[in-house]
């Protein structure tokens, strides 16, 4: 579904990504870890679209088409979806407008009927369910006011109405207490199919209780240094991240 | 119109209209159908009010509405004396002019303790052939512990060009509380000038909505005068603009007593070469301790030829208080169109819906539920470029569908 292969990207001249490897198929959950600062929000930016991230190298494949062509909007109608780690506050959009806005924007693109007001209500309501929110969500403004919490648990709901096919989560356990952060996870949990992968971008380990990965990978200095099954995740937990400084210091050497 | 004559000195191109046109129901020529308010409508045609026979209404509960006019010669102890509504003497010509001059206008009087749950709507039509000069006074008493809500609509006229010139003022009595809702809609050759004059005592509340969807030339002059303790002021504005329209809001809030608050939160969005201005005054006087007053007004430019002229002022004698303004001119934010495209919204129906975001907070803050949608309805729709006028005004459906003044989303940077 997704190959990236040997992706340098800068800020600002300044080299953030240095060459990195990733594959992840149908079906798949792929954790990527690492200390701040090594480039896993670049990363998701990157695949987002966001502007002011110069690729001076390698590719992002995504079914077989070069990601990078699409517009910001195009991505998402491919079936490419980001939870940002800082969800944007939109005054005066409600969330109902903004999903239906999306969603049949999205059928469009598919060549598809958009829905009608009862289809999108009824779409709306069953989709809460998955992040268990029940208040007047709908006429609410995009994010205004809502705890970090209700934020993420909205990046969740959004990734529901969307039903992505490839879904990268930035940071989404930051700013969590343990209920909101099991009802986002049961939230992902949920909507995991054989057809559809996640990718959960995270520092700690906690995260990977609810959202077992099949890979974990470990982004340092620009680079994808390490993976391994979800023992990997416990081991960082448990000694940090110093000995992978050590041993990538100590591959570089030698 | 020519803005470098004073507009005093081009009264005299304009007729009046020196009594009322013979009465024809006013369904024949004007519905307003928006839904869920079921308003009690107070029609003006050509400067006079309309009706059968009956020129003033008086309800059971005591409230009287109808024709100034009438009033004055029915009940002027309740009226009181027309005169300069000015502060302290001062003297503004067009508002001098209309003090002298006005042919009609509304009368709203709602008695002590009395809740009107319907609110009145006065609606301005202008249906003539000729060059029309109107000048129209409306005098709203709200007695002690009594709320009202009061809807004007000044539409635009069907023929010929018009300079209007209106002037309200408005009696709080203590504990009263007025919601209060203006919409202008006119096209490019009306000149409109509303001076809005609010006198509130202690407790009272005054809740105001200046909605501009079009104007040939719409100068808005509210003055404020909190005078007892406890009063509070709500003033929203929002203004769209665009060709050569011209939208000034003045505003002058003076906290007189301790313990008031008002609050001003105007917006604009100007394309092509629009200019607007907004001039907000806030004084607080020695005596007016714990004062809190928010002013806000924040714009959007679409193109390097619209103009704003934005002036938030305060002038602050007490040293007890809590004042904060803010203007701000800019474009639309980038991380929120960003957020919006990353869920597969086109870049065109993104700026659209942030504008349509930057207007409608605007409305948000309108009370009355089916006004609120309606006018939401009604920004969308001038942002599209759609329908500018009230479609459910039948004045216009007969014969203005042609009035577009569609405001270019692409042209946002």
């Amino acid at each position: 579904m997704l190959k990236i292969e040997d992706l340098h990207v800068s800020i600002k001249g300044r080299e953030i990504l240095k060459g990195v490897n990733l594959t992840v198929n149908a079906g798949e959950v792929h954790a990527i870890m690492g200390p701040n600062g090594t480039g896993k929000s670049t990363l998701a930016s990157v695949i987002a679209g966001k502007e002011g991230y110069e690729v001076t190298g390698g590719s992002i494949l995504y079914n077989g088409r070069n990601l990078l062509d699409l517009s910001i909007e195009d991505r998402a109608r491919e079936g490419v979806f980001i939870g940002f780690q800082y969800p944007v506050e939109i005054s005066g959009v409600s969330i109902a407008n903004f999903m239906r806005t999306a969603l049949n924007e999205i059928r469009q693109y598919r060549g598809l009927d958009p829905l009608n007001g009862a289809q999108f209500l009824r779409l709306m309501n069953e989709k809460q369910k998955v992040v268990e929110l029940t208040d007047k969500l709908s006429n609410r403004s995009v994010n205004e006011g809502f705890s970090g919490g209700e934020k993420k648990r909205n990046e969740i709901f959004q990734m529901a109405m969307l039903e992505p096919k490839l879904a990268i989560l930035d940071e989404t356990d930051s700013g969590l207490d343990i209920d909101a952060l099991r009802i986002v996870a049961n939230g992902v949990n949920q909507l995991k199919t054989k057809e559809n992968a996640t990718i959960v971008i995270t520092h700690y380990q906690r995260l990977l209780d609810y959202i077992v990965p099949d890979v974990v990978h470990v982004l340092f200095d620009g680079r994808i240094v390490k993976s391994g099954p979800k023992e990997l995740a416990l081991e960082l937990e448990k000694r940090g991240y110093d000995w992978i400084k050590e041993e990538y210091e100590h591959g570089k050497l030698s | 119109m020519k803005a470098n004559i004073p507009f005093i000195q081009q009264m005299q191109n304009y007729r009046i209209q020196a009594q009322p046109d013979p009465f024809r129901p006013v369904e024949e020529y004007f519905q307003c159908q928006v839904s869920n308010m079921g308003s009690v409508m107070l029609p003006m045609l050509n400067g006079w009010y309309v009706h059968e026979g009956e020129s003033l209404t008086r309800y059971p509960n005591g409230v009287i509405a109808g024709s100034l006019k009438a009033a004055i010669e029915q009940c002027p102890d309740l009226v009181g004396p027309v005169q300069n509504p000015m502060n302290e003497g001062v003297v503004d010509e067009m508002v001098a002019s209309n003090t002298s001059q006005f042919t009609d206008g509304i009368f709203l009087y709602i008695p002590d303790e009395v809740l009107v749950e319907k609110p009145f709507q006065i609606v301005s039509l202008i249906n003539s052939r000729e060059d029309l000069l109107v000048q129209n006074r409306n005098i709203i008493r709200v007695g002690r512990n009594a709320q009202v809500s009061l809807i004007q609509c000044d539409d635009s006229t069907r023929y010929g060009k018009t300079l209007i010139n209106v002037v309200t003022e408005i009696q709080l009595a203590e504990g009263a509380q007025l919601h209060y809702y203006k919409t202008e809609n006119k096209e490019a050759e009306s000149l409109l000038f509303h001076h809005l004059y609010v006198n509130q005592q202690a407790h009272t509340l005054f809740h105001s909505h200046a909605i501009t969807f079009n104007a040939g030339f719409v100068g808005n002059d509210i003055h404020i005068n909190l005078n007892e303790p406890f009063a509070e002021a709500n003033l929203y504005g929002l203004y769209l603009v665009d060709k050569n329209q011209r939208c000034d809001n003045r505003i002058t809030v003076a906290h007189h007593a301790a313990d008031c608050k008002s609050r001003q939160l105007y917006k604009g969005i100007m394309d092509d070469e629009a200019e607007a201005s907004f001039l907000g005054h806030v004084v607080v006087k020695p005596d007016a301790q714990r004062t809190v007053a928010l002013q806000t007004n924040r714009n959007i430019l679409l193109t390097d030829k619209a103009k704003i002229n934005t002036k938030p002022f305060l002038e602050i004698y007490a040293d007890d208080v809590q004042c904060s303004h803010g203007a701000t001119v800019g474009q639309l934010d980038d991380e929120a169109l960003f957020y919006l495209r990353s869920r597969g919204i086109g870049e065109r129906s993104a700026r659209k819906l942030l504008m349509f975001a930057f207007a409608n907070e605007v409305v948000q803050f309108v009370e009355i539920q089916g006004l609120r949608d309606r006018l939401g309805d009604m920004v969308q729709r001038r942002l599209n470029g759609e329908l500018t006028i009230c479609d459910q005004c039948l004045l216009h459906n007969a014969e203005h569908r042609d009035m577009i003044f569609p405001i270019d989303p692409e042209k946002i940077k």
